[in-house]
């Protein structure tokens, strides 16, 4: 690896200075799990990494807010999995991080680094989605929030500017009972980066909301208000029909994970098998009576 | 922006070390070349092969895919380590047992793996066992006795 200069500040403003600096070539480290791999390659040549694992507001810990959760800059996929809170209110969530990597890769990375790597195929993205994640941004001019929807502008390229990172992402409760379900397409079983991944929402409100991956530049999400996705529809066209609409702005391409027409024939295939895991998992919350 | 070498203070093992460490050197560079502890192994490099896997503050993680500078005042358990006095760690027992170790260059890779499994799951089921011991890979092929010996050393210790 080439040799660069690391930083460990303690607060979120040096952290923003470090970023901001004009001088330096400055890459955030949270995680590493992808970063490091690029810096070996030689794919990224920073002149200073800058770790988040000394800054005491960038944080290691899931905390309840008013009307949803709020994930910190810190916490790694294993502790997304083991939330009992995220477990009960954000399954398809906790399913899309259990896929990353192995034990070894999930007890380093984070939640927010899948997000600012961008990848067009990270798996947690369709699962923020369609929870309506927002992305809480720190930089020099101040905080802003960012809806996760508009959050990628290309792959490997996102909304922050220079000096601002992703301090946190807010995961608002549903306001009414869903089902939600993840899916993805491998080439083996584990262990793998996504040929196409996506998750499904259906709501007691009788709307559906679907995220894709792997099959544009960006995942996207799209909503579906016909009614066609409510759960214990039996039109089997008009759902498909539905589906359709709702990943008709995938515009897949042929890469050594898959080619352009599998990839759309699994567009079919897996929204229309999401669809009933969702809508079965609906069905049954409302039977149990929770919400 | 400096390159130089930063103050870090490990323990590794039970034992502390204070090393002036490179940043761009790996935990894995630094228990292999500084410390001489070489049961822990460098294959792939990028985090899909397990080779090198070590504990950090009880947890399994890739020793390639972290810089040691980000290590200041954590716990780190390797390979060397699992043995106390003088007699082996149960899942050690359980792969000599077994026959598990073919080459042997994954073992203490697989070890650690089933260490961490054992420790938060102490009656996985085979599939939970193939599931924590899915970031290792045994280019021997031999899966069903490393699976095997995990179950063994789970059972040994009920």
């Amino acid at each position: 690896m080439r040799p660069f200069g690391y930083l460990r500040p303690t607060t979120l403003d040096q952290t923003i200075a470090a970023l901001a600096d004009p001088e330096a070539k400055p890459y955030l480290l949270a995680g590493g799990t992808d970063l490091i791999v690029r810096l070996r390659r030689g794919h990224l040549r920073p002149t200073v990494v800058v770790d988040t694992k000394g800054v005491r507001d960038l944080r290691n810990e899931i905390v309840s807010v008013d009307g949803g959760l709020r994930v910190g800059a810190r916490v790694t996929m294993t502790s997304i999995v083991g939330d009992a809170r995220v477990r009960e209110h954000f399954q398809a969530l906790v399913e899309a991080a259990s896929v990353v990597g192995s034990v070894q890769i999930r007890n380093r990375a984070t939640l927010t680094g899948n997000i600012c790597n961008a990848s067009p195929a990270a798996d947690t993205v369709p699962a923020l989605l369609i929870y309506g994640a927002v992305a809480n941004v720190a930089g020099p001019a101040g905080s802003r929030r960012v809806p996760l929807a508009d959050f990628f502008t290309g792959p490997g390229r996102t909304v922050l500017g220079r000096g601002e990172l992703l301090e946190s992402v807010d995961l608002p409760l549903p306001k009414a009972p869903v089902g939600a379900a993840f899916g993805r397409i491998t080439r083996r079983r584990g262990v793998d980066l996504a040929t196409i991944n996506l998750c499904g929402l259906v709501s007691s409100d009788g709307t559906a909301r679907f995220a894709f991956g792997a099959v544009a530049p960006t995942p996207f999400v799209s909503v579906d208000e016909s009614g066609a996705l409510a759960a214990g529809g039996s039109d089997q066209a008009a759902r498909r029909a539905a589906l359709r609409r709702l990943f008709a702005r995938a515009r897949p391409i042929t890469d050594v994970r898959g080619s352009l027409a599998y990839r759309a024939a699994m567009l079919d295939v897996m929204s229309d098998r999401t669809w009933t895991l969702a809508a079965t998992r609906l069905t049954e919350r409302l039977r149990s009576g929770s919400s | 922006m400096s390159l130089g070498k930063i103050p870090v203070g490990i323990e590794v093992n039970q034992r502390s070390f204070n090393l002036e460490i490179s940043p761009h050197h790996t935990l894995l560079d630094v228990l292999r070349d500084e410390l001489r502890l070489t049961g822990t192994k460098e294959c792939c490099s990028e985090g899909e092969c397990g080779a090198c896997t070590v504990l950090v503050n009880g947890q399994a993680v890739c020793s390639c895919l972290v810089l040691a500078v980000e290590l200041d005042g954590q716990k780190v358990t390797t390979i060397e380590g699992l043995a106390s006095d003088g007699h082996l760690d149960p899942i050690q027992e359980a792969f000599v047992t077994t026959g598990a170790v073919q080459c042997g260059f994954c073992i203490p890779g697989m070890i650690v793996a089933a260490r961490q499994l054992l420790s938060s799951n102490p009656n996985p089921s085979r599939a939970e066992i193939q599931e924590g011991l899915a970031g290792n890979l045994c280019r021997c092929g031999g899966y069903s006795r490393i699976l095997d010996a995990v179950a063994l050393a789970a059972s040994s210790r009920r």
